[in-house]
């Protein structure tokens, strides 16, 4: 075997991997357009256009950082970990809710202005940033904490993978909001419980370790919970985490019907 | 509001108390008693199954009400009076367009319940309408009973 070696006159390469291949980076101009919104000056919302010069394979939030940094020091948003981890930046991006730091500039059609703004159906305080309360108060409200009857036990509780894999899928949740918040019902109605509160709740019912369900279930079988669920799937496409939620909602709809008849 | 030691600003639940500061409001938002004002009743569970089941019976009712009301025996021009009168003296019209009228009835009403409670903000507004909207639907309800029942195919 020969030494490999650098042959320009080998097979054509793409551009793009040229680029990719010498570290180069094609720059691109885009357009953010952020729905700014400044509690000290005006009551309403205004829409912002600002330029910048990006790689496309960076990440949304890496263009609203370069805004605030570079052009605009007023532009509020919540970020904390920039790795999908802590669920903080959760935002719509072109009508879409996503996490900025998990979306890519190149996959929100960087030809046209890319839209942000706050996500809905929550106070908006300023700019990107929302009282996240009620939404908070909602998952209180479901208990989602281990609920039992007696002496703990002196080892772990012991669970099967099988009893695992019943509510695996709802442990993922970082409570970003973005399921809530793209939510219809809840738009109109905040006082529904939302799909984050469910997903938390189902984390607990479907947990062989707990003895809570029932009560969980009754709260949630009243005026503001499941049956208020329109099976929008809107939650499911927003979940950055890839959550089944409206399966998640749907499972809490059936041990309720079938919980006593 | 709220400033700490090193000047962050905490939320509390009256955030922002200053007169100058502007908020944008949802409708309806959650609150600390919203999970307080239980009903513990099955009534949510019970309304959305009736939904499903009265939605699945409606199908057929109001499928096979449209074809022989509209298109069958040259449809819409041939229903008159005697028409009418010839289907209600059989008993298993009567009782389809019975179960008809309260299955759809009632299936309207309640998914017009879902709709003021997913469109009126103020408590007010949602009350009065909901009364409204009881009130328009036993009046048709007994109307249509009635009609069904004291059906007269002689009258002058
Ligand atoms: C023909 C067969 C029908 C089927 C299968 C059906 C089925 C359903 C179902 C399953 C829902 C609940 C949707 C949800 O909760 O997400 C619903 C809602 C509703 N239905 Fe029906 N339905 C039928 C006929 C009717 C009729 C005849 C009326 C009017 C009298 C009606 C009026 C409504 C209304 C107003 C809603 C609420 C809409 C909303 O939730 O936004 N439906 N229907
Ligand atoms: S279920 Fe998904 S979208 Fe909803 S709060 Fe949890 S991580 Fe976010
Ligand atoms: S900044 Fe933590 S999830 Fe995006």
């Amino acid at each position: 075997m020969s030494t490999p070696t650098i042959d320009e006159t080998a097979a054509p390469h793409s551009a793009a991997l040229d680029a990719a291949e010498s570290g180069k980076v094609e720059l691109i101009t885009i357009t953010l357009r952020i729905r700014r919104f400044n509690p000290e000056e005006h009551p309403d919302a205004v829409w912002v256009d600002y330029q910048l010069t990006v790689d496309p394979k960076e990440r949304v939030l890496d263009a609203i950082n370069r805004v605030k940094w570079e052009q605009d020091g007023t532009l509020t948003y919540r970020r904390s970990c920039a790795h999908g981890v802590c669920g903080s930046d959760a935002m719509r991006i072109n009508g879409k809710n996503r996490l900025a730091c998990k979306t890519l500039i190149k996959d929100v059609n960087p030809e046209k202005p890319i839209t942000i703004e706050a996500i809905k159906g929550m106070t908006v305080l300023k700019d990107l940033v929302v009282d996240m309360d009620p939404f908070f108060q909602a998952y209180r409200d479901v208990m989602p904490f281990l609920i039992t009857k007696g002496n703990a036990p002196t080892r772990e509780r012991i669970q099967s993978e099988e009893d695992v894999q019943r509510f695996e899928d709802t442990t993922k949740c970082i409570l970003c909001a973005a399921c809530t918040s793209s939510c219809p019902v809840f738009w109109n109605d905040g006082q529904y419980f939302g799909p984050a509160a469910i997903v938390n709740a189902h984390r607990f019912i479907f947990d062989s370790r707990d003895e809570g369900a029932e009560q969980r279930l009754e709260i949630l079988n009243d005026r503001e919970g499941v049956w208020r669920c329109r099976t929008t799937f809107n939650c499911t496409d927003a979940c950055p985490r890839g959550i089944e939620v409206t399966k998640a909602i749907q499972e809490v709809k059936r041990a309720l019907l079938t919980r006593r008849y | 509001m709220a400033t700490d030691s090193i000047g962050n600003v905490e939320l509390t639940d009256s955030t922002p108390t200053d007169a100058t500061a502007f908020l944008i409001e949802p409708p309806r938002k959650r609150t600390k008693t919203t999970a307080g004002r239980r009903s513990r009743t099955n009534f949510e569970m019970l309304a959305w199954l009736f939904m499903r089941l009265s939605g699945i019976v409606l199908v057929f009712l109001v499928l096979g009400h449209l074809i022989i009301q509209l298109v069958l025996d040259g449809g819409v021009s041939k229903i008159s009076f005697a028409f009418v009168a010839g289907r209600w003296a059989s008993p298993f019209w009567q009782v389809w367009d019975l179960l008809m009228l309260w299955l759809a009835m009632l299936h309207g009403a309640n998914g017009m319940r879902t709709v003021i409670n997913d469109y009126a903000e103020r408590p007010n507004t949602r009350f009065w309408l909901k009364v409204l909207l009881v009130a328009a639907t036993v009046f048709t309800v007994a109307l249509g009973t009635l009609v069904i029942f004291t059906f007269d195919p002689n009258i002058s």
